[in-house]
């Protein structure tokens, strides 16, 4: 078991004939992923590895019978891109790209409302279940199977964390990168339940930042309904108000969104919480009682 | 990015939002021109910085008398104005903005941005006009009104008449409802045209000629939409920002000055906020904030020495690389590289995980440059922090 992804998962990479997607398509390809589609409008009968390009998505659909789709177009077309999925059929839309505009994701996530469609991101790593796909641009071979599921909203935190986890013998069940932007897809209470739900997962790794509330709005959920052990992460302890530390969304605004406040919050809530982030392997093992 | 309030009235101008008439003055001779111009019983001279708090610090001056306004404005410009937002350096005054002055009969707050728990633009108002907001919010959270507009129909009149009585204006000036909610549909349209961040005008009045009238006004914009409006690509002031910061941005690197000793090069924002704060936990204040990207290279590594360097505070350099795509031995061949060209003249602690780290590691350590390498994040500023003293 697993959640989000798994290896009967069919992808169709939008952006494919590009510098990033064409890397990362070959790449999630040779970790064992389904990738059975790209799209680039124009280019519809090449290809890439071997993996056929279509015009549409809805081709793709058509063609290919994908159920998810990892997005590498670039910034200014990318909210276009993400509601094509969606109105092709998608069930799950992976976007790895960087820098889309707030007003454009604002629209996007509302049109997106009420649909059977999952947005995982803006501006994150994507995706993985280890051993069965790779959904994303994480180095797979950091991973190792196990029983720990990670949720956060950076990429190369992530991998710090995860090869901490690989490297204690715990290994990861699935990793999903919510994305560092301020208006995003699935968040940390979307995800969590579903970690919860599956049996594979013993614990719950979530790495958080400063900006915004999805960590107190997740220390909320986690009092009420999660019984696995959560260890947690909050970056930014030192990052001065008002000013972006890189993350579009990673910004403390009128006192608000801090990393004292959200550690407080998830320490309440019985989350056990590092400050330092070189011990977030040791503290699941602990957790666990291993 | 921020603009002037100038610049932000401008826009208010441009979409029906009302503003006091006024003009960027960069020069004593200039006010005393544009105060025959605007012939007003009174002058308003405020100082234009990036800053709130200006005119507590003495960055507002207001006169009846025309033939002041040219010792005002002398007085200003070249001002060094300190004030809660400018940290203890404070700013340089370069510009002015003066307006006619205004009777006012009530003061409100309104501003715009987006929600991040709702992904909606709301608005945020309150009757306590000229008061920071998150005091208000903290002290009577009851006096903070908020209306979430939703983006797939737009701003309605009901949104803006939800606000109005909610405020009580049917109380405090029952004919300025109309133009009231009109203001706050023109004031959506920016937001959304021009791709803000936040607008807000701080207070906009009722004056006692019973009409509104943006009295302050403060714009920023969504960095990630900048390159649809040109118009709010000349805005930009670089006087208002760091040049250690300009000359990242221009080497495409995400770059933040802070206050302490040890610069860190990182790649990744969320492992470079976390190296910062590992930093702190072995005893020392990070200089930086500096994110080399996913895709670091040679070059970016270069420029990243180069802008460390020219940061006099900076005691001990610590560079964190987590290679995933990038392989830490060509990470390892930029350093050694860019230290070639680069004269560096402070300890150096290299930490390199991931792909091909041990490589990366040995390359580092058999180079000849003074470099002390390490593979756990912990143990590297421990490192560092030994290497450089730890923060007084």
């Amino acid at each position: 078991m697993s959640i989000l992804v798994n290896k009967n998962t069919r992808v169709v990479v939008q952006g494919i004939t590009g510098k990033e997607g064409s890397f990362h398509a070959t790449q999630c390809k040779a970790y064992g992923t389904q990738v059975v589609a790209g799209v680039t409008p124009g280019k519809a009968g090449q290809e890439v590895e071997g993996i056929p390009v279509f015009n549409t998505v809805r081709d793709a659909v058509k063609k290919a019978d994908c159920d998810t789709s990892l997005i590498f177009v670039p910034p200014p077309f990318c909210a276009d891109a993400i509601l094509e999925a969606a109105d092709a059929g998608i069930k799950l839309v992976i976007c790895i790209t960087e820098g889309i505009p707030v007003n454009d994701m604002v629209r996007v996530k509302r049109a997106l409302r009420g649909r059977d469609v999952r947005l995982v991101g803006p501006n994150c790593p994507g995706v993985i279940t280890v051993d069965e796909a790779k959904i994303g641009i994480m180095p797979g071979f950091i991973h190792k199977k196990g029983v720990v599921g990670v949720v956060s909203r950076s990429g190369t935190l992530t991998y710090e964390a995860v090869h901490q986890l690989s490297t204690l013998g715990l290994g990861e069940t699935t990793c999903v990168g919510i994305g560092g932007d301020p208006v995003n897809g699935t968040g940390f209470v979307d995800v969590l339940p579903l970690f919860e739900k599956d049996p594979e997962t013993q614990a719950i790794v979530m790495i958080g930042e400063i900006g915004g509330d999805a960590e107190e709005k997740a220390a909320e959920y986690i009092k009420k309904q999660i019984k696995k052990p959560v260890v947690s992460f909050i970056a930014g302890i030192t990052a001065p108000p008002g000013r972006r530390m890189g993350h579009a969304g990673a910004i403390i605004s009128g006192g608000k969104g801090t990393a004292s406040e959200k550690m407080k919050a998830l320490e309440a809530a019985g989350v056990r919480v590092v400050k330092n982030p070189a011990e977030i392997g040791h503290a699941v093992k602990a957790a666990l009682g291993r | 990015m921020n603009v002037h309030e100038f610049q932000a009235k401008s826009l208010f101008a441009q979409f029906g939002v009302p503003v006091p008439r006024g003009k960027e003055i960069t020069s004593p001779e200039a006010a005393t021109a544009w105060a025959d111009e605007l012939n007003t019983p009174v002058f308003v001279v405020k100082a234009q910085i990036h800053a709130g708090g200006r005119g507590k610090a003495g960055g507002v001056k207001i006169t009846k008398d025309k033939a002041a306004v040219a010792g005002l404005a002398k007085e200003l410009i070249g001002k060094t104005l300190v004030t809660h937002q400018t940290g203890p350096k404070g700013r340089t005054v370069h510009r002015l903005l003066m307006e006619e002055g205004a009777n006012i009969a009530k003061e409100l707050y309104l501003s715009i941005l987006v929600d991040r728990d709702t992904g909606w633009a709301t608005f945020i108002a309150s009757t306590e006009g000229g008061m920071e907001i998150e005091e208000v919010a903290e002290k009577t959270p009851e006096k903070i009104i908020k209306e979430a507009i939703d983006p797939a129909v737009g701003f309605q009149g009901h949104n803006g008449r939800n606000v109005a009585f909610a405020l009580g204006l049917q109380k405090i000036e029952p004919t300025v409802i109309n133009s009231f909610v009109q203001l706050l549909g023109n004031l959506y349209r920016l937001f959304m045209e021009k791709n803000a961040a936040l607008v807000e005008i701080n207070p906009l009045i009722i004056t006692k000629e019973k009409t509104l009238v943006a009295l302050d006004g403060k714009v920023s914009f969504d960095d990630n939409a900048i390159f649809k409006h040109e118009d709010v690509q000349k805005m930009r002031d670089l006087n208002e920002e760091d040049p250690l910061e300009i000359e990242a941005t221009a080497s495409n690197l995400n770059y933040v000055k802070l206050d302490g000793n040890i610069g860190c090069m990182v790649n990744g924002a969320g492992l470079a906020m976390a190296t910062m704060d590992v930093i702190k936990l072995a005893g020392s204040e990070p200089a930086n904030f500096l994110d080399v990207g996913g895709g670091a290279t040679k070059e970016t590594v270069a420029a990243g020495f180069r802008i460390l360097l020219k940061d006099p505070n900076v005691k001990g350099i610590f560079i964190n690389i987590f290679g995933g795509i990038v392989r830490c031995e060509r990470i390892a061949h930029g350093v050694i590289e860019a230290a070639k060209e680069v004269k560096i003249n402070v300890p150096l602690v290299v930490r390199l995980q991931g792909t091909n780290a041990p490589e990366g590691r040995i390359l580092l350590a058999e180079s000849g440059l003074k470099v002390d390498v390490a593979d756990d994040l912990w143990e590297a500023a421990q490192k560092i922090v030994k290497l450089t003293g730890k923060a007084a």
